[in-house]
Formats: structure tokens, sequence, C-alpha cells
């Protein structure tokens, strides 16, 4: 067993962009801060979304506290995390099948909510947007954009580290560190070092372990009753429209449709799951096929675009306190103290919410901690303070592609990327366009010890052809870094078996015959057949 | 699940499988490193570009558009198209007087044929190549072709127009450019052939240049001007009798059957099959039993066969090397299909000329090891550069064929009376 010799003010438990953020915050009041995660950043609900800038819109007819949270956290993102948001702008649009009268009620629950809505002439919509339905009789243009959950994340987690933050990523928490009614610290599982057990202690420890948090709340003997919902997705294979796309109706299946980065994303469905299907999210034909069908109404374009995956996250619905039973779910942010809800003192959960409202939830959940510390004259600054990389950018001319894309990425931290050799230069993934010199970055700076972390750090895999070349060349990379050929063997066979995953629900024609092709690559010519895929370490 | 059937990609890039094997088989990959490959040119980068214009990259003029990766791709995607539309698409900026100059092969050769002892002079004096490589970035190590006084079009006027009514069979020639301006024999000799076996040979009712030069140099809406003209020529001509449209140039031919719809969007699938070369009509012709050729038992000549990139992309190249071996004196000997490197103006600009030459150099270093009588090829920018590097004299199939017939024989044996 290890302790670690430091005393936390605030431990955060959860990598995703609600733990990361609230790391962040915590750190930049001045706080002592550590964030464990199980795995990797990214690897819950967060890395598996619509990447949606959600103007609010959506939320506008139903839940007026959402819509309102979205428009101003929206507008503070633009502002903040400049580097990780695309104002692609959005459009509502009403189908023949739909109710014209609808957008009436929505355009005014919009303006209500403080949401820039307006209702323009549909033949206007398909100048903007010529993917979109032809058929469409009623658009709205709204605020949407597009976000990216993985840069958001690390950005934050950057930052944090950058103001002091110690950071344990595949340290799984399995047990509270308590004296009578105090939660002191946390035992964690080191996933990488042989299941190691390490203690760390704090005055406060912060659950932000989104649907996991249940369990972990449940561990703390406390309880928060969440239920979980799978969200699937499917990304196709390049832009198929450049301005969000959404149907004016009341909330439904697969009917939005946003352009992130290099491709599209249609989605979602919401069905309850059961807890221990959570960590074995697998997207079925059916869902594939409502997406699919209610995809081509918005863009029929997406009929004859290559599907490149399909992926399923899971959302932490949380029942409000006064009806345990789950028939009322709030969609809005709780934050709870749990020390006056249920007596445990040193014991925050802080859930519910959206990738939208992280940062809003990362304040709360600070601020709290502030109150419990008795430290409330440290006041939040993140909505004013950009996250790295999104700081203004320097006009610099970009000459290759790499350099092009690694700037999209990394922002005005892309001057950290080695460029000044060939070598440095030379792709690793072509279809996301990933230098060597960026992957070199991401292992210095960006927590990456395995395939799978550089994928969601840099695209690396994430493009058309799914890690068909680059992960071996990847690979090789990361193994000058430690010499531990057995180890990276290992990690390609996890890495190409989770891409398989994703590309199995949507495995038919050119994405097929590009998986039986990778598949005698790595099977048949570099003999992984045979190895353990460790899906542990995902 | 009848969905899944139907949602199948119909962009061309997504048909790529990623299997490199198009940057394999690029002749400039391996010579410029500052060009990325058609892979990463092609469709990788047009996921890029369909996001945002600005991933378009200058280094794609290294392109030589020889279309090779085409050939090699196993799953059909036009990644040299893609390259060139995008080029045409995202450049910036506009072409060079240089580049503009180089193109306009019809407006130079009608100048140059009217004084052209002078022209051939001095494009030749080591002076002008100096001050043109200086200042227009022509590199000075470059020949130009030998402009003619006499155009074939003139030529055919007065002295063979009238004789091809008797032929109760009639293909149309495009002659293009180079036979026009510059190498009238090949049309001489085009025209006999055709005549010697009973077939009339017509020209086209308006030519102009294919449009290749202007493509490459991206004077794309002069291009389709001369090719909207040359299609409203070959239908006119198709309707009025002419069996085929032929030509000696395997790019001219290429560039009116592919490039004219997949890069200047010109529909031509109703005559595609009817534009042609000269050596793929006469070799049908031959195998239906239509026609024969009989060759002079005294013609002895040890060949190097060159395939040209586009005679490659078409599919032709069989054609002409079972003509050439059809002559029973002629030892050929097929040489490694390889880029010469000239790709059309591309080698004639300064800053292509280490590129060009470098890609050509396998293949000058296997003729000198051949050492043929001379080099047979089907594309006049291939003899240029073949020519000029390796001083071996080169000729066009046709011209071979000409050359080698027992035109008294011929005719006899096509049943032609005198």
């Amino acid at each position: 067993m290890k302790k670690l010799d430091k005393h936390y003010d605030v431990i955060v438990i959860g990598g995703g962009a609600t733990g990361a953020g609230t790391a962040r915050d915590c750190a930049l009041r001045g706080l002592k801060v550590l964030l464990v995660e199980r795995f990797d950043f990214t690897h819950g609900a967060t890395g598996r979304n619509h990447g949606l800038l959600h103007s609010g819109a959506r939320y506008a007819v139903t839940d007026r506290e959402s819509a309102t949270e979205c428009i101003e956290e929206n507008m503070i993102l633009r502002r903040i995390a400049a580097n990780c948001v695309e104002d692609t702008g959005g459009l509502f649009i009403t189908l023949p099948e739909d109710d014209l009268a609808y957008q009436q009620t929505f355009v005014e629950a919009c303006q209500a909510a403080g949401i820039k809505a307006e209702a323009i002439d549909p033949a206007l919509a398909r100048q903007m947007e010529p993917a979109v339905n032809a058929d469409i009789i009623g658009a709205v243009k709204v605020p949407d954009g597009s976000i990216d959950p993985f840069r958001l994340t690390m950005a934050n987690v950057y930052d944090a580290r950058l103001h002091g933050a110690d950071i344990l990523t595949y340290h799984e928490v399995t047990d509270y560190i308590r004296t009578g009614s105090r939660i002191e610290g946390v035992v964690m599982r080191n996933h990488r070092n042989g299941g190691e057990e390490v203690r760390a202690t704090a005055d406060v420890v912060v659950n932000a372990a989104g649907i996991w948090g249940h369990l972990l709340a449940e561990k703390a003997g406390v309880s928060v009753k969440m239920f979980p919902a799978k969200g699937s997705l499917l990304v196709f294979g390049h832009r198929v429209n450049n301005i969000v796309i959404n149907r004016c109706r009341k909330p439904a299946n697969a009917d939005i449709l946003v352009p992130g980065d290099t491709v599209c994303v249609i989605g979602t469905t919401s069905d309850r799951v059961p807890f221990d299907s959570v960590d074995r999210m697998e997207v079925t034909p059916e869902e594939v096929d409502v997406l699919l069908r209610e995809g081509v109404k918005l863009a029929p374009g997406l009929a004859t675009t290559r599907i490149l995956r399909a992926y399923a996250g899971v959302r932490p619905l949380v029942a409000s306190d006064d009806d345990p039973s789950g028939r009322s779910i709030s969609r809005g942010i709780v934050c709870l103290d749990h020390a006056s809800r249920d007596g445990l003192e040193g014991f925050i959960t802080i859930t519910g919410g959206k990738l939208m409202t992280y940062r809003l939830m990362a304040e709360w959940a600070t601020d709290m901690v502030c109150r419990k510390l008795g430290r409330t004259n440290l006041k939040c600054v993140t909505a004013q303070r950009p996250l790295p990389g999104s700081e203004s950018k320097k006009n610099k001319s970009l000459k290759t592609a790499g350099s092009k894309a690694a700037r999209g990425r990394h922002g005005s931290l892309a001057v950290n990327i080695p460029s000044d050799s060939a070598s440095d230069r030379a792709l690793v993934c072509e279809c996301e366009n990933v230098s060597v010199g960026e992957i070199e970055y991401a292992v210095k700076d960006l927590h990456v010890d395995n395939l799978l972390n550089l994928r969601r750090r840099t695209r690396l895999g994430m493009g058309t052809c799914q890690g068909q070349l680059c992960v071996c060349r990847a690979s090789a990379i990361l193994e000058q870094h430690d010499g531990c050929t057995d180890r990276h063997l290992d990690d390609i066979a996890s890495f190409v078996n989770e891409r398989w995953k994703g590309i199995r629900p949507v495995a038919w024609g050119d994405a097929m015959a590009e998986t039986q092709f990778t598949s005698w690559i790595y099977g048949a010519v570099c003999g992984l057949d045979n190895r353990r895929s460790v899906d542990e370490m995902v | 699940m009848d969905l899944q059937n139907e949602n199948i990609s119909i962009h061309n890039f997504e048909q790529c499988t990623k299997c490199t094997v198009c940057t394999v088989s690029c002749p400039v990959t391996p010579i410029n490193p500052r060009y990325p490959g058609p892979k990463q040119a092609g469709p990788d980068g047009e996921r890029y570009r369909l996001k945002n214009p600005e991933f378009f990259d200058e280094a794609f003029k290294y392109c030589l558009n020889c279309k090779r990766c085409e050939v090699a791709c196993p799953s059909d995607v036009r990644i040299g198209d893609i390259i060139l539309s995008a080029r045409l698409k995202h450049t910036k900026k506009r072409p060079s007087l240089r580049d503009t100059m180089l193109a306009e092969t019809d407006a130079m050769g009608s100048l140059a044929t009217i004084c052209a002892p002078v022209v051939n002079l001095t494009l030749s004096m080591s002076p002008v190549k100096y001050v043109m490589d200086r200042t227009f970035g022509i590199d000075n190590h470059r020949r130009f072709p030998k402009y003619t006084s006499t155009k074939f079009v003139t030529w055919f006027k007065r002295h063979a127009a009238s004789a091809q009514k008797q032929y109760t069979r009639q293909v149309s020639y495009f002659h293009g450019c180079y036979v026009n301006y510059n190498y009238p024999a090949l049309g001489r000799a085009l025209v006999g052939l055709y005549n010697a076996v009973g077939i009339g040979v017509n020209l086209l009712e308006r030519e102009r240049c294919c449009g290749v030069a202007k493509i490459a140099n991206r004077l794309v809406k002069e291009a389709t001007r001369d090719a909207e003209i040359n299609l409203t020529s070959i239908r006119k001509a198709l309707a009025d009798g002419s069996e085929a449209v032929i030509a000696t140039s395997s790019t001219c031919c290429f560039t009116m059957r592919d490039e004219y719809p997949h890069i200047l969007g010109l529909e031509n699938g109703d005559i595609r099959s009817s534009i042609t070369l000269a050596v793929a009509h006469l070799s049908r012709l031959i195998e239906r039993g239509d026609i024969k050729l009989v060759f002079r038992e005294d013609y002895r000549r040890r060949i190097a066969y060159h395939t040209p990139c586009h005679m490659e992309r078409m599919g032709f190249t069989p054609y002409s090397i079972s003509l050439l071996e059809a002559i029973p004196g002629v030892e050929l000997v097929v040489l490694d299909s390889n880029c010469c490197g000239i790709a059309g103006t591309y080698g004639f600009k300064k800053e292509n000329y280490p590129t060009s030459q470098a890609i050509g150099e396998p293949l000058f270093r296997q003729i000198a090891d051949v050492a043929p009588d001379f080099v047979a090829t089907d594309c006049e920018t291939c003899k240029w550069q073949i020519e000029m590097s390796t001083g071996h004299e080169v000729k066009n199939p046709v011209e071979i064929l000409f050359e080698a017939l027992d035109v008294e024989a011929t005719r006899r044996a096509n049943n032609l009376n005198n």
C-alpha cells in the first residue's frame, strides 16, 4: 500500500468535463487539488455525446431553467474555450409532417429564455445549409455550435495542473478513508501498477463521476438515485452539413445533426438501461436503423454518405430528492452537500446537468467546497479566464496540413509541438493529420501512455480508416518511451478491438471492406490475432 | 435492415480503403518531399477541404496528373481527378504569363508557324533560352519542339481532302496541336495508313486544342470553351457518318474521353466510346477481320516501346504493342512502365525541371541499356522528353506502322483497286 504524502484540500473523483472543470476551478482559487480518474479522461459520457454547443433552444419549451443555463454557458464557452468551439450556427427545421404551429411556441419560448431565435424563410435556410432537407416548410436560426469535449476536458486538466493540481489517471476509487461520519480521503486501486492500493487524504471529496457517481455515493453510504439513459449516435465520414440541424418539435430520437471537426454526428436515441450494463454499451442494429431513418429526414445526403462508427454514452439522470421513485427526473444541475442532506461530512456530489453546463456545475461544486473549507473569500474566475489553448491567437501562417490540423486541435498550445525536423512533421495518422511531433507533445504534456489516450488527445485513429496504419506507427513512438514491447502489442490489440466495437454496428459497404483490410494487417501480417485485448485499459 | 443496403456512399473519395498503393505508385512522392502524395492530397485531404478550404495545399501543383495512382487503386477512387479538381477550385494565385503561354498551344502554334524557321532558330539560341529561364521560368535545358512552316491542316486541304470521298468507310481525325503545328509527318502517315486499308479520313469541322495544357495550368474557362467546340464537332462528325473520331496522341484522346466529364463537368457519355486512339481503332478492325495490314519484308528494326501514363490509364497499351509486334521485322522491347517525367508543360517549368528529370531517370537508363534503333511511344511530350534526355529518336506507332507498311500489298489485301 502506498500513501500519498500530501494532504489535499479537495479530491475530485471523475475525469470527465465536470471533474476536470471542478479541479480547475479549485486550483484557480488556490486550493490544493487531487483529480482522480478511474481510466482515462473523457472515458464516460463526456467522450460519448454529440459535441453540440447547445444554444438551449432544444429545452426552451420544456425546461426553461436548463435553456437559460445553456445560453448563458454557451456565451461563456465561446469566450473562454474559443479553441474548442466552432461557431457553426444552428437551424431548427420544420418538415411537412411536423406541426408548423409549434414553431411560434418555440420561438417565443426561446426569446423568453434569452436565446436569439429568428424564424427565417425556408429558402434562405436551404441557401445557408445546402445539405438540409429541401422539403422544409419552416426554419429557425439559433446560436448553436459545436464543441469538442476531448479538447475542452484536456484544457481544463492542463490548466488545473498548471495551477498546482495533482492528477492521477487509471486510479479507481474503491473505498473511502473515514472517521465516524466524516470522509477524510479515498482508497484507490492503481490499474497500471498491478492493482496497487493508493491512499490520499483531503478535507473534502467531490463525487463528479457521472453515472458512476451513483455507485460511489452508495459506497460512501449515501444514496443519490440515478437512472442510466443510453444515447446512441452515428459518426459520418465527412461533414455533410456545416450548420447544426435540429428538428423543430418536442425533443425526440435522432433529431440533431452536428458538424464536428472532420465529421458529422447524428443522434441520439434515449433508453433507460440497467446499471450493470453501463460499462458495456453497444449500439444495436435497431438503433442504427432509427438514427439513419430519422437522420435522413434532416439531411438526405446522409443516406449516401459513409458511416464511420456508432457509439453510445450514458446520461446520468437524477431523481429529484423529493421523489426517489424516479418518476420526476430533473435535467438540471444537482449539487448535494451530504453533510446537510445525509449527515456525512466532507463529501459532495455534483451531477445531473450537461456537457454545456460543466463549467457552472464546477463553479457550484467549488463554491460548496469553499463553504465547507470556510474559505468563501475565494471567488470563481472561470467565466472570464480563457482556457489554455484558447488565448487570443497569433496569426502565424501554417504550411502543412499537419500543422493546420494541430493548430485546430491545440490552439495556441500548438507552439509546443515540435516541428523543426522532417521527422517531427511526418504524419502518423494520415486521415486526421497527426504528426510525430504532436504525439511527442501529447506524451509529454497530455497524460498519454497508451493509444486510446492518444486518440482522445489528438484524434489519432478517429478518421476514415479508424486506425489502419497509424496504430502501429504511433505504438512504435510510444514504445520508444518505455521499451516495453509486449505491453504495446497488447495496447494495439486493445485499440483495434475498441475501434471494431464501434464499426461493427455499421459494418457494411466501404467500412466493411476497409475493416477487412485492417484485420489482415493486424491479424495476419502483424500476428495480433492471439493477443489479449485489455478491456480494462480503455 | 433495408437502410443498410441502401446506405452506400456516393462519394468517390470515401471508397478509399487507405491501402496507400496509390502513394507507392506515385512518381513524384519519392522525388519531391514537399508533395504530400496522392492519398494525402486526394481522398484524405478532400475530407479536410470539405471542413475548411484552408487545408488546400499549394504543393498539390507538384502533381503530374499522370493518373498512375488511379491505375493502382483497387477501389476505383479517381485520386488524380480529386487532386486536380482541388487545384482548380482552391488555388488562389492566377495563372502566370508563362503558364498561360505554355497552355495556349493553339495560339502560340498559329503564331509560330507563320515564321517557323525564325522561331525555331530563336528558341534554340542559348541567350534566348537564358532569358526565358531567368525571366519566365522556362528551364533552359528544355528544347522546344520545332515548328513547321506548313501546318498539317494546310497540307491536308491541299493534298488529301479531295481524295477521301472515294472511300465508303470514314473516320474523323483529331490531329491535335502537335501534329498541326510541329509534326505534320505523323498526320500524313495516319492518312496514308487509313487510306491503304480503304478508310477515308476527315478533319473535324472545328478542332481546338484538347485542353490538357489549359486544364493543367488552371485556365478552366478557356479549356471548357475549347472542349465544347470539340464536342460539338465530334457529335456532328459522328452524325455525318464517321465511324469513330481517332487521335494519334494518347493524352488528347484521354483528355476528351475522361477529363471532359470528370474535370470540366462536360457530359460525353453518348460519344465517349467513339473517341479513340488510332491504334485502338485499327486493332479492333483487324481483330474483326475488317481490315488487313501487310508489312514490308525488308523492314528490320529494334524498337523500345515506352508506355505513356495516360495510355496506361486508358488501358490502351496492348493495342500499340500488339500492332508493333505484328510487324515481322520488328524486335520489340517493352520498357518498364515508368513515367518519363515531363507531364506536358510541367517539365518546362524551371521549378519542376529537376523533379521531372529525376522521375524519368530509370526510364532513360533502361533505354540506354536496351540500345534500340529508336523508341516508340504514343505521346508527343514523352517523345520530347526522351529525345532530349537520351538522344534516341522517338516515333509514334502510327508513324512506324506506315513506315513498315507495304502499301500496295495492303491495298490489294483490302480489295482496293490499283
